[in-house]
Formats: C-alpha cells, structure tokens, sequence
C-alpha cells in the first residue's frame, strides 16, 4: 500500500450496553478494493454506516478514520459530514428499489445530486446524467431519464444506484451487498460494472460481502469479521489461499462451490451479543479454543504477511 | 438414526430481561387504576354510595358540593356523587354487553365476508357497507325509535350500531391472515377448511380483535350517553350520566356542578379506557411478541 | 432421474408431459382497461422424476420454478398437457383424500411465514401427526422430540413460539414438520437461501442425510449451482417457462450444453478465478417474449434460424449419458463450432 486513503483504528461502537464493533483496524489504499466479510451480526454494515456518519445519535462512535487529508472522520461535525458525504464518500445499498425515491423519475434524483454537489446548470446536469447512464450500461439513456424506478428491474435499478454513487467522482465508494438481492447473471454484471467504474475512476471501494469467493474474485484486500470482532485481514489472495485463523478457515470450509462434496460446517450459529465471551468473540465455537481464549482478547498482529488475532493459529496449509 | 447430527446450540436468544409494563409505563398504570375504580365503583355501588341515588330531598335542592353532600344535589335533591357512582354502573353494563353483540355480530359477518368470494361476498359486503354509512349515533336512534325507550333497548341500540365496524376491521384481518402461508401449508396437507379456520385464521384474529374491543367500549358508552342525553335511551330518574348532563343543562348558569360532575366522570372513564386501549395495542402487538 | 423421452423406465413418480400454465394477468401499463394478456409460466414442460430421485430445478426470476412447483404439489392445474403423479393426474389424486398430502410434503422458502405465529413449535409439529393419524395420541410428545432430535434441534424447543428462534432454527422445524407425515418426497423452495454460510452448510448437510436415510425423492428449487451440486444427483435447468436443459448434475455443470447453462454456469462465484464475461442483457418480460428461442436475444452463438423457431428439449450423447438440451447449436455436440473447454472440472 503505497498511498493510503483510509486508515482505520480502534473503531468501536456501542449500542446502548451493547458493544456491536469492538477495537476494528484496517486501512485501504488509494484505488484499492476492500471486502469486509462475515455473518449476520458480524458488524459489516455497521463499519460502513460508521465511516458514512451515519450511526451519530444512534450509537456511541469510538476511534480514528483517517479518510486522505482530513485527519479523524468520525469527529467530524455534521456540516462537515454533509460536504464529505456524496462528494467524497458514497454508497450502495443492498436494496436499489427501496433506495431510490418511487415519486420522483431517475433523471430527477441524478440531476439532483449533480445540480446539489457539483453547482451544474439545468442542461448541463441533464447531459451530464445522460451520459453517467450510458456509462453504467442503460441502453436508451435519454428516454430512461424519465422512467420512474418501478418502471426498471433490479439489475437496472442497482446500475442506477451505481450512476448516482458515482455521480461526482467520490474517492470512496461503499458498496453494501450490492447484488445479494438480484439474479445470478445480473449479479456477474453488476459487480463487474462496480469494479470497471471505480477502477477507471481511480476510486477505492469496500464491498460488504458475504461470500467468499466473490470476495477472492473481486477484492484487493479483505477483513474477516466475526461479532464485532477482526480475526484475519491482509490481501485477500493470501487470506484466503492459507486462512491462519480458525474462523476463516471455517468460513472457507463452508462455502459451496460447484463440485463440492463434503462440507464440514461447525455446530451452533453466532450468538447473540448478550452472552459473548470476555476475550476472543469466536471462543465459544471455535475448535482450537484454548483457556486463555476466552479470557483475553488477542490483538492483532503480523503473522505471515497478513494481520491476525488469534492465540493459536493454524499452521500453514 | 434418529440421533446422527448432535443437538445444535440453540438458547442463543435470551428472553430480554424487562422491567414490569407498570413501571415502564406510568400513565398506563395510573389509566389502569381510574378504569379498575370506576368498575369497582360499579360493582359495589350500594356499599360506597352514600345516599340512594333516586332518594329525592327538598331540603337539599341544588345544594353545592361540599359538606353533606360532596359533589352537590340537582334540582331534585338527589346526590350527585351517589348517582355518578350508580351510573357507571349502567355505563359499563350497557357498553359490556353493545360490545358483546357487536363484537359477536362483527365476527360472524365479516368472518364470512373474508373467507367468501363472489356473489355471497358481494352480498355480506354490502350489508356491512349499509350498516357503515350510518354514524353509530344516528343508527342507535333508528333502533330506539323502533325498538323503544328502556336500558335493554339501548343496549340492542348501541350493539347493532357496532357491529358494522367490528366486520370491517374482522373481515380485513381474516384477509391478511388467510393470505399468509401457514394457512396455504395447512391446505396442501389437506387439512379441511373448517379446522384451518378454527385453528389457525381464528387465533390470529382474536388479538386485533380484542383490542378493537378495547378501543369501542369507550364509543359504546359515548353513544349510549348521548341517547340518554338526547332523551330516547334510558328513563328518569335512572341515574344515567348522559340523563344527568341534559337535566342539568337548563340550571348551568347558576349550578354547574349538576351537569359537570357526571360530564367529567364521563370524560375520566373514556380517556382512561383509551389510553389502556393503546397501552395493550402497543405492548402486545403479535409481530413483536416473543416466545417463552 | 430425469428422463425426457425414454419408453422402457418403470413408472416414474411424477411425470409433466408438455405442461403449460398461461396466467391471465391485466396488461400492464393500462390503467383503465380491463383486458386481459395471458401471460405464459411455464411453456411445453417435460420432466420425469423417479422414485428416490433428487432433482434440483435451477432458474432465475421468471423462469417458472415456482409454477412448475405448484404444478407438481397440485396447487394449480396445468392449461395445456398433463401432470401425472404415479400415472394419474396430480390435480386428481389431490382431491381424493390425505395420502398424496401425506406423500408428498413441503418446505416454504419463508419458513418462518408457513409456521402459524400463534402455535408452539410442539403444537406445529403434532398438527401432521395427529392429522395423517401417523401415531396414537399418546405417543405424540416422545415423537415430537425424536423428529426435533432428528432435525438437530433440542427437546426443549417445543414449549417455544417461533418467534423466539433463529431463521436457521426455524428452517429446521420447517422441515421437522415436513418429516412427520412420513413423506416419500420432500420439496423444497429455496431451503437454505438467505441464511449465514455455516448455517447453509448444516442445513445441507441435514438434507442430504435425510434424503439418504429415508430414501426420500427430493425436488429441491434454488438458485445456487453450488447447492445443487451437492444435494442433487439430477438437474433441470429452466430459462422462461421452458427447461432448457436437463441431466446428471455434474455432467451438466462439468460441460453445459446449453448457452444458458453455460452462462449460469460462469456466472457462480469461484475462488481466485477471474470475474467472467457477463451475460448481456436482462431477462425479457414473459409478457414479451423474443420469437423463436427465448435465450436468443442474450445468446453468444445465435444463428439467424434461432429467432425462427423455438428449440425442443432433445436428448443426446446416448442413453447412458442420459442428457437433453433445448438448443440448435448446443455445445457439446456442435461440429461446426468447437467449444473451448474452459470449464475446470
């Protein structure tokens, strides 16, 4: 990483007594991908509304974001949020037809948010939607300005949510499942467009994935989160080829993929934040469990090219 | 074979250690105490009364409250507070059993006009509908001026006039629910239709239905005073609040106690009804409620 | 197994025979007129099932598994052609009585919605016991637990609502319930979608148990070549009310014959491999259909007679390989365009 736009450090968040993100690290670099991976409950979209500020009132935000020049987002003042978010920052959301407004026409809510951001004259921001559309793949751009959402199938309405994300250019782009809701060949398209627009915008992206192998398919680095908690982060080619860490392993272990015979997956499922174990989150199921797990937190630390938080790893595949 | 996989871990949900719904809601609570008092007033009427209620006196004619007699006397020299607590009384009977035929009336037809299609539905709907484009008030009126004067008159009155309602909101419930699919899965293992109604549309109904209850007690009363008011419902001198208010309309301007004592006797019995109506609604909901 | 076309095979339990289910749905866009357009489901549907058979029905939004489904639970009578459960018309043995819904039992997709809100898990899963009469009343708490037990589920669960579970928890008592009645076949909808991936993965590993163990016939719809490599010897692959392709599950996914299968096929994440080419294009409105093939407007090898007529589902590569396709040009089988095997087994 040789130039870094995000820096991560020790993001907490509680939710009442609840501590839904506990001591979260990670950086990205600057034109780099990012997948952050988990089970329900891991906290994967709440790191995503964290850096969006969007959890202020809701939740008490600790540690540091440092996001390219400005030193700490997530102290940041909610006018300053409002000139970051959209400009600098966007997202995706899982479901493109429940974010996007049904009383007003596609073109409407573009222009808007290019009128609003960028001080773009009527005509100007009307040239200027047309052509985002087409570079997301509408055909028929300029008679689709005036559909309303209803009137687009979900693979249509996410390459919408995709122009508008990408609207003004952001340097950072948060994709949260974007296509966990859509067809199997419409999803191929989607991350595929996600990817070819910010790489040749030379934007960073983090995707909020739950499967693996899309994450080893399309993301530079990823973070593997369980309750709240990082087990495993590094580049994702070396994660996921050699998992150290038990729960990656055994996320690995559960995928499906075409072929597969035997599957292995561990008994029970992550439990509830009301009775987690004072150390390591993933003590209570993990195979390799020793005493101290449940007592003491490890820390992450650099183990064989990528970060690890685990007090007995597994040896190298 | 039977034991091939081990147990999966389950308690993992804990049910959510809460503080009692009393604490948590105080104006329920106290809504609670006003509707209990008033039905315990109700009940024992005799025993807490002080003075009979049609005892007429004309030494104390339009007395003040205060003194003797602590909510006053009317023109007649009866005690306003011994008549208030009588007429709950009649205000809680009269509404108990309105509701009772109109929550009955409510489940049969709209029941049958949720689970009917076609021309039957047609039919019940628009009976329903005709029942409907009568306000309760002027419905309950019709009734009176067929059936007559007296209590049991005004309770068919103010029940029919209910029913109405109660087949609108039971018909829109029996549609959501037999929509839903565990009523698709009870039909596919071919369980007959009578039984997928008995055991699973009934149950899911009988919880929004119980509280429309709660919520048209209030406008069963509402209604029955205002019979008594515009004097076609019960007869003088039963103490009747509705009665009270409209024989102590002419005397307002120089004994108020008359007609305002029963006004806010009434006025406490249905804001404490409503706000122990919403309090259930709320605390309550099905699609909130947990297991255990 | 799935058996387009083959005369000498014992009875199959379910057998479709050019079915057709046209829906007739108002025009869409028209906020006054009352006309109607039919809109076609399912289009000249062939597929047999046999008896201990599992068969995964794979297809995208539109493609008709859910009417096929319903077709075969009876559900819905077909418009055209016949559908056939032990030679006889399912629609028919439904209204006989309980033994075909004794037979044949079900697992919704929203299995929290299939389970009344108001019944404790004990209660639900009695309900088929007592129903069928599969054991006398007395017995019915001892088989409760041991149909829990089988489905991995503590005895205690019984005393609770479902509301109180987990979404894998629930799927578990879904299909607890579907195993009292002591069914022959188990359909299931999208049984293990939407769940985390080690819950998936038990889920899976519970069905292909039982399937073995009981030798139960399973017709299992998903979306998810994955899953239905593992849990199904057979697939049928649909594409807008047709199958387009049908055979062996790995025989299939290993070397699809049908563009479509092929596209699918790709379009399955996989580990390290790089993101394919996508297909182009959406999946047209069954209101709209392209004419001749209904693949042909998102097809890579179409030829010009491909918009003429519309491919019938044909076997090839003999009887052992026991395939069939749906396609003019298919790829296996095409000496004109030798398809390159980029497909890592």
């Amino acid at each position: 990483m040789t130039d870094v736009l995000l820096s991560v450090e020790g993001l907490t968040v509680h939710r009442g007594a609840r501590r839904i993100l506990d001591d979260v690290s990670f950086s990205l670099g600057r034109g780099e991908t990012l997948a952050l991976v988990g089970e329900s409950g891991a906290g994967k979209s709440t790191i995503a509304a964290a850096l969006m500020g969007l959890l202020a009132g809701q939740a008490r935000v600790e540690g540091t974001a440092a996001f390219d020049e400005a030193p700490d987002l997530l102290s940041l003042p909610e006018k300053a949020w409002n000139r970051l978010r959209g400009r600098r920052l966007a997202m995706i959301f899982q479901d493109a037809g429940a974010a996007l407004n049904p009383c007003y026409t596609v073109g409407s809510q573009l222009t808007t948010v290019l009128r609003r951001q960028l001080s773009l004259g009527r005509a100007e921001a009307r040239a200027r939607a047309i052509a985002l559309l087409e570079s997301v793949g509408l055909n028929d751009a300029a008679a689709r300005m005036s559909a309303y959402p209803h009137q687009l199938s979900g693979g249509m309405q996410q390459r919408v949510m995709v122009a508008i994300a990408l609207a003004c250019d952001p340097d950072l782009l948060f994709a949260d499942e974007p296509t966990s809701a859509l067809d199997v060949t419409i999803q191929a398209q989607i991350v595929r467009l996600i990817l070819d627009q910010t790489k040749q915008k030379g934007a960073s992206c983090i995707f909020v994935l739950h499967d693996l192998a899309l994450a080893s398919q399309s993301c530079d680095r990823i973070v593997v989160l369980y309750a709240g908690q990082v087990m495993e982060a590094g580049p994702s080619e070396t994660v996921l080829r050699d998992p150290r860490h038990p729960y990656t392993r055994l996320l690995k272990s559960c995928v499906i993929e075409i072929g597969t015979s035997e599957l292995d997956p561990p008994p029970g499922s992550v439990p509830g934040y009301d009775d987690l174990p004072a150390g390591c989150r993933f003590a209570s199921r993990c195979p390799r469990a020793l005493p101290r797990c449940r007592t003491d937190k490890p820390r992450l630390e650099e183990v064989a090219g990528r970060s690890l938080a685990c007090w007995n790893p597994e040896e190298a595949a | 074979m039977m034991d091939a996989a081990p147990p999966a871990v389950v308690p993992t949900r804990r049910p959510r250690t809460r503080r009692s719904l009393f604490l948590r809601r105080p104006f329920f609570t106290l809504a609670l105490i006003v509707a209990l008092g008033f039905v315990l007033c109700a009940a024992f009427a005799p025993l807490i009364a002080p003075y009979n209620p049609t005892l007429q006196s004309i030494e104390a004619m339009m007395v003040p409250p205060g003194g003797e007699h602590v909510l006053g006397t009317d023109s007649y020299g009866q005690d306003i507070l011994s008549r208030i607590i009588y007429g709950a009384r009649y205000a809680l009977v009269i509404a108990f059993f309105a509701i009772l035929i109109g929550a009955t009336g409510g489940l049969v037809l709209g029941t049958a006009a949720g689970l009917t299609t076609g021309k039957v539905e047609w039919v019940l709907m628009r009976l329903i509908d005709s029942i409907l484009a009568l306000p309760s008030l002027i419905l309950a009126i019709a009734v009176i001026a067929i059936l007559g004067q007296g209590v049991d008159k005004v309770v068919i009155a103010v029940g029919i006039s209910m029913i109405g309602p109660f087949s609108r909101t039971v018909r829109a419930d029996v549609l959501q629910v037999s929509s839903q699919l565990f009523v698709e899965a009870a039909g596919l293992m071919s369980i007959s239709r009578l039984t997928v109604i008995r055991r699973h549309i009934l149950p899911n109904i009988a919880f929004p239905l119980a509280v429309q209850i709660t919520v048209r007690v209030s406008e069963a009363i509402l209604v029955s005073s205002s019979l008594s008011f515009l004097g076609i419902g019960v007869t003088p001198p039963t103490p009747d609040w509705g009665l009270m208010i409209a024989e102590g309309r002419g005397f307002v301007s120089f004994a108020p106690w008359m007609s305002g004592m029963p006004g806010m006797a009434l006025a406490l019995l249905l804001i404490a009804l409503a706000i122990v109506g919403d309090g259930i609604r709320e605390e309550f909901d099905p699609k909130m409620r947990g297991g255990q | 197994m799935t058996r387009p076309a083959e005369g000498h095979d014992p009875q199959p339990l379910f057998e479709l025979i050019e079915v057709e289910k046209v829906y007739m749905v108002r025009r869409p866009g028209s906020v006054f007129s009352t006309a109607k357009v039919g809109l076609p489901a399912l289009d000249g549907v062939r597929l047999k099932i046999r008896k201990g058979a599992s068969v995964a029905i794979v297809g995208e939004s539109g493609s008709g598994k859910s009417t096929l489904l319903r077709v075969l639970l009876g559900l819905t009578r077909p418009t055209e052609g016949r559908a056939l459960y032990q030679g006889r018309p399912i629609d028919e043995v439904r209204a006989e009585g309980r033994e075909f819904a004794r037979q044949v039992a079900m697992v919704y997709q929203d299995a929290r919605g299939s389970l009344n809100p108001r019944m404790t898990i004990g209660a639900l899963i009695a309900e088929p016991l007592r129903h069928f009469a599969i054991c006398p009343e007395t017995d019915l708490p001892a088989r409760v637990k041991a149909l829990l037990a089988r489905v991995g589920l503590p005895a205690e669960v019984a005393d609770r609502y479902p509301s109180a579970l987990s979404g894998g928890q629930v799927r578990r008592v879904a299909i607890a319930r579907a195993l009292a009645s002591e069914p022959t076949v188990l359909v299931a909808d999208e049984a293990v979608s939407g769940l985390d991936v080690s819950t998936q993965a038990q889920l899976l590993n519970l069905l292909r148990r039982l399937q073995r163990e009981m030798a139960l016939t399973l017709v299992f719809i998903t979306h998810d070549l994955g899953v239905a490599s593992y849990l199904c010897e057979d697939i049928a692959i649909m594409y807008l009310g047709r199958i387009v392709e049908t055979g062996p599950t790995n025989a299939v996914l290993n070397a699809p014959a049908h563009p479509y299968a092929r596209a699918l096929r790709r379009a399955a994440p996989e580990f390290f491999a790089p993101i394919t080419e996508p297909l182009p294009g959406e999946i047209p409105s069954p209101l709209d259909l392209p004419p001749g093939c209904r693949f042909s407007g998102r097809c890579d090898r179409v030829q010009p007679d491909c918009h003429l007529s519309d491919p019938a589902l044909l076997r090839f590569g003999g009887p052992a390989a026991n395939r069939a396709a749906a396609c003019f040009y298919p790829l296996t089988e095409s000496p004109t365009a030798p398809q390159k095997r980029d497909i890592h087994a």
